[in-house]
């Protein structure tokens, strides 16, 4: 057989069948739910009489609307309650398995996948959100759907959809003192665009890949998206496997023994083609910093915010002046000197242990700075809240002065109260930048747990690798 | 699903690139549990002068004349023409119902996210991907001529401009078959439920965790 990709394992071991054109049905194995991108998908398939086709591939949980604080009171804004209600009794009328605000293992669906052994190595995982390329860290093919696929996989388990082209990402050598995983996929997303993945599937390979745990692997797949590209994924090694040991929904005994022997063949072959690559080299990405309004529009630390007067192409001149008068920033101001009146740690790009003691470490023994009116921890799940206090990092962080809260997605997206005043700049462990992302008129940085916890303390952002 | 076979539009044009979902649909409307109703929402932040939230009377909000879709002479718009990456960032669903509640019925622009690109085509919403260099000659003709309109052809794949230029583009088969007919996919997979129970089998044979 020819040599293939680990994309093209993926794929064809979950072909049903093809059309003439090429557009495939594409069985899917996990179906995670949330109460945002599921109530259209819910209500369509009772007005057509239809049932889930295998309840036990679902688990819902809600995490976009949940208040970070006060959770006792429930949900205070009733558009809002009734949306987190509306998946509660979805879930109960079909006995579909959802962590409810109130149980331990709530948080980020994204987060709480990998967590319970819900998402595995050779996977199909799809959920009503585009960051679902996360779970591609395990050698998964996982990614985003709209509502009404979200309803197609609910009544038939399968997806309609045709191949992407493949491209390799390959990140060699070592990330240096304050490098993450965070700055590499920025570096890359600042290599090939935000549209630079579109119509591919994106595989993160190299030393500098495989070196990273499998939270940082998490990080790195979390933003394909952000560059176009619905999956992002990393071929399964020791470190994938370490991972799922004794996790909850993971296989035990003989099972585990024969989806081990099956994991350890979910890479690429030797030889085997993609339609691009693109290489990077690790020891030459900085601790990153976006300056405009795409995640694409990003610098290092040490290096300046763009004049757009350098720039040839028309339409892209006019979008760097457009994000920089939307930012409020000046062209060549040093990025080290601009000043932030928020930070958030949170979302689930950057909300797993890992993240947080980063960040922890940066802020242990110090104070935020006094110009910085809001610094938010927002663990990605309860189990990752519970394991954090455990190490005491929860009490490092409100001796430095942030707010640590309870699970959710919180200032990323802003739908709950979490979020930014008009103008109020942020330094953010998310992944988007977008006009008004984080509130009406908000102005989002996206750096890594480090940087972030460093900006709070110093009240700009600093090079945390120096 | 609305079908979608001829339509001839008026153009509105929106020149930026990487118009994001967010911009299209900010997140607070996503608190709905309805698929219809998001068009006065649209573009929200660009389109009025305050802060827009569910339950707004939009028709007594302050509007930005700055912003295109506001203009007198692009009322009743249908195609809407637009720079590189449109649609790219969230998988809301919630962009194309806005659009298309708005009235549009489709999108021109030279590249369009995964994502955003496939949810139009459940929705009655044709994108389309042209060159660049089309979509700028495009752009160009809207602002000589004021009121430009365009014949969009699926069955033939062809954009008739009032001068006679025809520009071709390309459509999957199998999209192009559902858009025409109106067709619910879902009930097109259904008929096909054996094949899937037959994979379904094989699938847990070989991989029997996956159905713990």
């Amino acid at each position: 057989m020819n040599p293939q990709t680990l994309y093209d394992k993926l794929w064809n071991s979950h072909v049903v069948r093809t059309e003439a054109d090429g557009t495939a049905l594409l069985y899917i194995d996990r179906h995670l739910v949330h109460e945002v991108t599921s109530p259209q998908a819910f209500e369509g398939l009772r007005l057509a009489g239809r049932k889930p086709w295998r309840i036990a591939s679902m688990l819902a949980v809600a995490d976009h609307n949940v208040p970070t604080s006060g959770r006792a009171q429930g949900i205070a804004d009733p558009i809002a309650r009734l949306q987190v209600e509306t998946l509660d009794e979805n879930c109960a009328a079909l006995g579909i398995n959802e962590f409810k605000m109130s149980d331990l293992r709530q948080g980020i669906v994204h987060v709480i996948g990998p967590e319970q052994g819900a998402t595995l190595p050779g996977m199909t995982v799809v959920c009503g959100d585009s960051h679902t390329s996360t779970h591609g860290a395990f050698a998964a093919l996982a990614f985003g759907i709209g509502t009404s696929e979200v309803e197609h996989v609910m009544a038939t388990q399968c997806l309609l959809m045709k191949k992407t082209k493949s491209m390799q990402v390959l990140v060699e050598g070592n990330l240096g003192r304050g490098v993450t995983a965070k700055d590499l996929v920025l570096a890359v997303i600042g290599k090939i665009g935000t549209a630079g993945g579109t119509g591919y599937s994106l595989e993160f390979a190299g030393s500098a890949v495989r070196g990273l745990s499998m939270e940082g692997r998490m990080t790195v797949c979390n933003m394909a998206i952000e560059a176009g590209a619905r999956a992002g994924m990393i071929a399964a090694d020791d470190t994938t496997i370490a991972y799922f040991k004794g996790r909850p929904f993971a296989p035990q005994g003989e099972l585990w023994d024969k989806a081990v022997a099956y994991w350890r063949t979910l890479h690429s072959d030797a030889g085997a083609q993609f339609d691009k690559v693109v290489q990077l080299d690790a020891a030459g990405i900085r601790p990153q910093v976006t300056w405009g309004t795409s995640p694409e529009m990003v610098v290092a630390v040490d290096g300046r915010v763009p004049d757009p007067a350098r720039e040839s192409d028309p339409v892209k001149r006019s979008g760097i002046e457009h994000s920089l008068k939307y930012m409020g920033l000046t062209p060549n101001t040093a990025m080290t000197d601009i000043k932030i009146d928020k930070v958030f740690i949170g979302s689930c790009t950057n909300s797993r242990i890992e993240d947080l003691r980063a960040a922890a470490d940066v802020a242990r023994g110090k104070k935020i700075a006094p110009n910085v009116k809001l610094a938010l921890v927002v663990p990605g799940s309860g189990l990752v809240k519970q394991q954090a206090e455990r190490e005491g990092l929860d009490q490092v962080f409100i001796a430095a002065g942030f707010e640590w809260r309870e699970p959710g997605c919180s200032m990323c997206l802003a739908m709950n109260d979490d979020k930014l005043e008009p103008g109020e700049r942020c330094a953010s462990t998310s992944n988007r930048n977008f006009e008004g992302r984080q509130g009406q008129g908000s102005r989002t940085h996206l750096v890594s747990p480090a940087m972030a916890a460093a900006a709070a303390i110093a009240g700009h952002f600093v090079d945390v690798s120096k | 699903m609305q079908k979608f076979t001829v339509l001839d539009g008026l153009v509105v044009p929106l020149d930026r690139a990487n118009v994001d979902t967010d911009a299209i649909i900010p997140k607070q409307f996503l608190k709905s549990i309805k698929r219809s109703g998001f068009g006065p929402n649209a573009f929200d932040e660009w389109r009025y002068l305050d802060h827009g939230e569910p339950g707004m009377d939009n028709a007594k909000r302050p509007l930005n004349p700055d912003f295109v879709l506001n203009q007198p002479r692009y009322q009743g718009a249908q195609v809407l023409l637009a720079r590189e990456n449109f649609g790219c960032g969230s998988s809301r669903e919630h962009a194309p119902w806005a659009l298309e509640d708005f009235g549009f019925r489709a999108i021109i622009a030279p590249s369009f996210a995964d994502i955003f690109f496939n949810n139009c085509f459940k929705n009655g919403l044709l994108p389309i991907r042209l060159d660049a260099a089309v979509v700028d000659a495009l752009f160009n003709a809207e602002a000589k001529a004021a009121g430009l309109r365009l014949k969009i052809d699926l069955e033939q794949q062809a954009i008739t401009t009032p001068d006679g230029t025809v520009y071709r583009f390309e459509v999957e088969a199998f999209r192009k078959h559902c858009l025409l007919n109106g067709l619910d996919d879902i009930g097109l997979t259904m008929q096909h439920g054996d094949e899937v129970k037959a994979f379904e089998a094989k699938h847990r044979a070989a991989q029997p965790w996956l159905f713990n």
